[in-house]
């Protein structure tokens, strides 16, 4: 019944995109489609999260929709469960905040109607349970997002993202293609359940398993399918990046997942090196760049790059200890991914809010122009800080406890035999805790050169808070950051029927431990308690504020800053966020990025400024996609010949492939 | 009986890590200054300043927020937090299970994160050259350290600092290469985790070389005397774990009797006073280094942890 009840909240979904057309540029509009999409939203991930506990997959619905012989199949699983319940807890978060934030849009006629059709889009990739049709959905998501990230069009470098965006997805979509094609065989049975029972043999499944890590991934964006991402998730309105970051990404982590763990059987050895691999170089590349950015949104894309790099370590921890037949260790590397799954969506989702909140508020999204907003929107500035400690990878927050988890897997695959992973997964380790420390750095420079400091400019100087509707969906999403930090047991024991599900055994049950205490392996091992931590340090820090104050000295007088005797009034006398990030690109970006600072000096009695530029080159760019870009025109160019001949000579250019397929055909049999 | 009697520890080891800690920078300052042919301030002087600062009015800059306030006791109290979960005398902490290693590098990275937050926070040239270079030491340091940590988790068999200088003390360790990799590195991430001479100058305000000095430099009051105490706090507790992981002798065992436990007392001590010794001993003999040779200081420490995890992962023996 849940997958019927499901479906016609995606029916819902489908008819607000027209009804929304009609409404679009009335005042009420907004809040039609934005409210109905909330209480949607709402809707399923109460449903998800009733079916997460449902061992039965419940009812399987066949619509006589798409091909003919074989109909639409939809089914929810503990799997599609738990990710319906992410897709809309995101959705139904970035619904309210969009209540507010969407009043101040310049053109609602091109958002409005493809929020919902975007929404519906992805709920139907979950719940889809045959190849045409999770392929169907999943065009369906990658169009009704394009169509969101071209709504400003008359911006020359939204066209350009929009550009690269759909090439992107056109190649991801046919990499799947080809994977959902070896999968089903030469009979074509696309229906999931009889996937499962063919066994593909060994080199089919290394080929499937490629193609996935190309075709999920290039939307999940790992390095080097990434390009497209931090060009097109900014370009979106707010509510719709956030969505982007925090869940079409991990829409698209379940798509991987869905094939490598359910549908391809059981793993060999090496997959797991070459996601491991993916992984560790796709965190670290990842929060390089974002750390060399000033465009507070891009940044926050760029980290997405990043938690989607720690989101496949775990996941190629779990397929290495599943090939080696190590369920338990299986089990804990496996939630440590998809904790991670959940805690970035909650975060990211938050931050791309509270970027969206600084946009509306000032018009700006580069840090160079902002600054101080603390003072003058201290609510969003608070969320913010709290989803900057989570993503930081901090204690007592969520995204500590993902990590940490993933750690205590790392920790157990010494008992790997295989020689390969012996010494990739300690190297996968110190990429791991360096892109932990570079976060840091990444939203301490996020934080600090957005909200902290003195105004840069007049429009950060005016800026007001935002609207309440933007605030709760912030506060709601901060909660669950804390909640999820200091009660994480109650979250892996949730995700124990996914891992049953996919590894064979779930994680010991956490929630009945003393304290609250998580113990992944045993408590002589290793154990956290979020909880504790938490009430720790808000004690003593509030002991030691109460005894200073009461028994030292409460007294405080404001005075001109004293910057060692010579403050200068001029802000722009600050840290900017390039300065900021000079000394790690120093240590990182020469290598990473050929960074260069180029020093122009004027020559003696002139009278110009001297000017100082940092020259920053996307290495991958270069060498990957410009070269295929280039090749692209280039044949192009020599084909537009085609173009201009007579009717003689395309028809025989026609009877010449007709020869040519029948002569390949010829030989092949 | 036993939950009260481990309380009361855990209460005792909380007041005493507080209670040294600036025992020990004036002790290493006096020894410095001896080193140097100089009287130096006497051994209380830590104290001294403390007590002064707190009673002073703070001077808050106009244009600092409500986090600047906040921040002093945010990191006065995640640095005392993991200060009071390392073994200091005695083994068995009664929470030591609700923060293992990786949690308490996590806190100290918090204390940190925030702390470079406030030297963003008045918007002055030196509390962000303070931030941003502190943040660059901090991206290798703190890698280094969960790499030592990989290390001697996978020799003890957990993450828990307790079972791990329960088994370090234990004498089945044996000499390894690889602890022997994961000292040497501990040793030079302490020192740079502390700002201490090559990385940073404890002693110096004014040079466009400081660190931690410049990113606090607007603090004043009861405020600085909380970020005083939380360095003094760190370098305490850095101390402890190198003390508890690899010279492990004198730590009572979790029931031992009265006797044990003054002689887990004396030897910290005596181990403080070593590790201080030779601190001053380290920072008299060598000159600061430039900020930019840094990371190939702290890059050789990431290395050595990381072919320390190595060795470990490759063979059970090393």
């Amino acid at each position: 019944m849940t997958t019927t009840y499901a479906l016609y909240c995606v029916a819902v979904l489908i008819a607000l995109a027209p009804i929304a057309i009609c409404f679009g540029t009335s005042a009420r509009g907004n809040s039609v489609v934005y409210g109905s999409s909330l209480v949607v939203t709402l809707i399923i991930s109460v449903l998800a999260v009733l079916s997460l506990f449902d061992q039965e997959v419940t009812g399987r619905i066949v619509l006589p929709l798409g091909l003919p012989w074989l109909g639409a199949h939809f089914a929810i699983d503990t799997l599609s469960s738990f990710f319906l319940f992410v897709v809309n807890l995101g959705g139904a978060t970035a619904s309210l905040f969009a209540l507010g934030y969407g009043r101040h849009e310049r053109a609602p006629d091109r958002v409005l109607p493809f929020y919902p059709a975007y929404l519906a889009a992805m709920n139907l990739v979950v719940l889809a349970d045959d190849a045409f049709s999770f392929l169907v959905s999943w065009e369906f998501m990658s169009l009704s997002s394009w169509a969101l990230v071209v709504a400003y069009h008359r911006e020359r470098e939204n066209l350009h993202a929009g550009y690269v965006y759909l090439l992107m997805a056109g190649f991801g979509t046919l990499a799947l293609l080809l994977a959902f094609g070896l999968l089903a065989g030469a009979n074509g049975d696309y229906v999931f359940e009889s996937i499962r029972t063919s066994h593909p043999t060994a080199g089919l499944a290394a080929l499937v398993l490629v193609l996935s890590i190309l075709g999920a991934g290039s939307k999940a964006g790992v390095v080097p399918l990434h390009a497209w991402l931090p060009l097109a998730h900014p370009a979106a309105p707010s509510h719709v990046s956030a969505l982007m970051s925090g869940v079409m990404t991990k829409v698209a982590v379940y798509g991987f997942v869905r094939i490598v763990f359910d549908l391809l059987g059981t793993p060999a050895w090496w997959w797991s090196m070459l996601v491991l691999a993916v992984g560790g170089i796709t965190a670290v590349m990842g929060v390089l760049y974002a750390l060399m950015q000033h465009d507070l949104k891009r940044l926050l894309a760029y980290h997405t790059v990043e938690n989607i790099g720690i989101i496949y370590i775990g996941l190629g921890l779990a397929l290495a200890f599943k090939a080696h037949d190590m369920p338990f260790a299986a089990a804990l590397a496996l939630t440590a991914g998809l904790l991670h799954v959940f805690n970035h969506s909650v975060f990211k989702s938050l931050l791309f809010f509270g970027a969206g909140a600084v946009l509306n508020a000032t018009g700006e999204r580069d840090m160079e122009h902002l600054g101080g907003l603390i003072h003058r929107m201290p609510q969003t500035a608070f969320v913010f800080l709290v989803g900057c400690v989570a993503i930081s990878a901090l204690p007592p927050l969520n995204g500590f406890v993902s990590e940490w988890l993933t750690f205590q897997a790392i920790l157990l695959s010494p008992q790997l035999p295989s020689w390969g992973l012996k010494f990739i997964v300690p190297a996968v380790g110190a990429l791991l805790a360096l892109s932990a420390a570079l976060a840091a750095a990444c939203f301490v420079k996020a934080f600090g050169i957005t909200f902290l400091g003195r105004p840069r400019t007049p429009a950060a100087a005016d800026a007001r808070e935002t609207d309440s509707n933007s605030l709760a969906a912030m506060f709601f999403l901060s909660a669950l950051c804390l909640l999820a930090g200091i009660l994480p047991g109650l979250f892996i024991d949730a995700l124990g029927p996914v891992t049953k599900m996919l590894v064979g055994v779930n994680m010991p049950r956490q929630t009945g431990l003393d304290w609250l205490t998580i113990v992944p392996i045993a408590e002589s091992r290793s154990s956290y308690n979020g909880l504790l931590v938490f009430i720790f340090v808000t004690l003593s820090g509030s002991i030691a504020a109460f005894a200073i104050h009461r028994l030292a000295s409460d007294k405080l007088r404001r005075g001109p800053a004293w910057d060692c005797g010579y403050p200068n009034p001029s802000p722009v006398t600050q840290y900017t966020a390039s300065s900021f990030a000079q000394p790690i690109r120093r240590v990182y970006g020469t290598t990473v990025f050929a960074a260069r600072e180029i020093g122009q000096m004027p020559p003696p009695g002139a009278t110009v400024p001297a000017r100082l530029s940092v020259q920053l080159r996307d290495l991958i760019w270069d060498m990957a996609y410009a070269p295929i870009a280039a090749f692209v025109g280039y044949a192009s160019e020599r084909l537009n010949v085609l173009q201009f001949l007579t009717i003689r000579r395309y028809l025989s250019l026609v009877f010449a492939a007709l020869v040519l397929l029948l002569s390949v055909l010829a030989i092949w049999q | 009986m036993a939950v009260i009697r481990d309380f009361a520890f855990q209460a005792v080891q909380m007041l005493l890590v507080l209670l040294l800690s600036p025992l020990l920078t004036g002790f290493v300052r006096k020894v410095k200054a001896r080193l140097l042919r100089r009287q130096g301030p006497p051994l209380l002087q830590p104290y001294r300043d403390l007590i002064r600062l707190l009673r002073k009015e703070v001077v808050l800059a106009d244009s600092a927020s409500w986090l600047f306030r906040v921040i002093p006791y945010i990191v006065f109290a995640g640095t005392w937090v993991a200060a009071s979960l390392v073994p200091t005398f005695r083994g068995g902490l009664l929470f030591s299970w609700s923060a293992d290693l990786i949690a308490l590098i996590a806190l100290l990275g918090s204390a940190r994160f925030f702390l470079a937050l406030a030297g963003l926070d008045v918007g002055t040239s030196f509390g962000g050259i303070g931030s941003s270079r502190e943040v660059m030491i901090a991206s290798l340091a703190e890698p280094a350290m969960l790499m030592i940590m990989f290390t001697l988790a996978l020799i003890a068999g957990s993450t828990q600092l307790s079972t791990m200088a329960a088994y370090m003390a234990s004498g089945d360790v044996g000499l390894r290469a690889s602890l022997g990799l994961a000292m040497l590195a501990l040793i030079m991430v302490a020192i740079a985790e502390n700002a201490r001479i090559p990385i940073d100058n404890p002693a110096t305000h004014l040079e466009l070389t400081m660190v931690h000095e410049a990113m606090v430099l607007e603090y004043s009051g009861r405020h600085l005397a909380l970020i005083d105490l939380a360095s003094e706090l760190k370098l305490l507790l850095y101390m402890s774990v190198i003390g508890c992981l690899f010279v492990p002798w004198g730590l009572a065992e979790p029931n031992a009797g009265a006797a044990a436990v003054a002689i887990g007392m004396a030897a910290y001590i005596a181990k403080l006073a070593g590790g201080g010794f030779l601190l001053a001993i380290f920072e008299t003999s060598i000159a600061k280094m430039r900020v930019f040779r840094v990371p190939e200081f702290l890059g050789a420490a990431l290395m050595l942890a990381l072919l320390a995890t190595l060795l470990r992962f490759v063979s059970g023996s090393f």
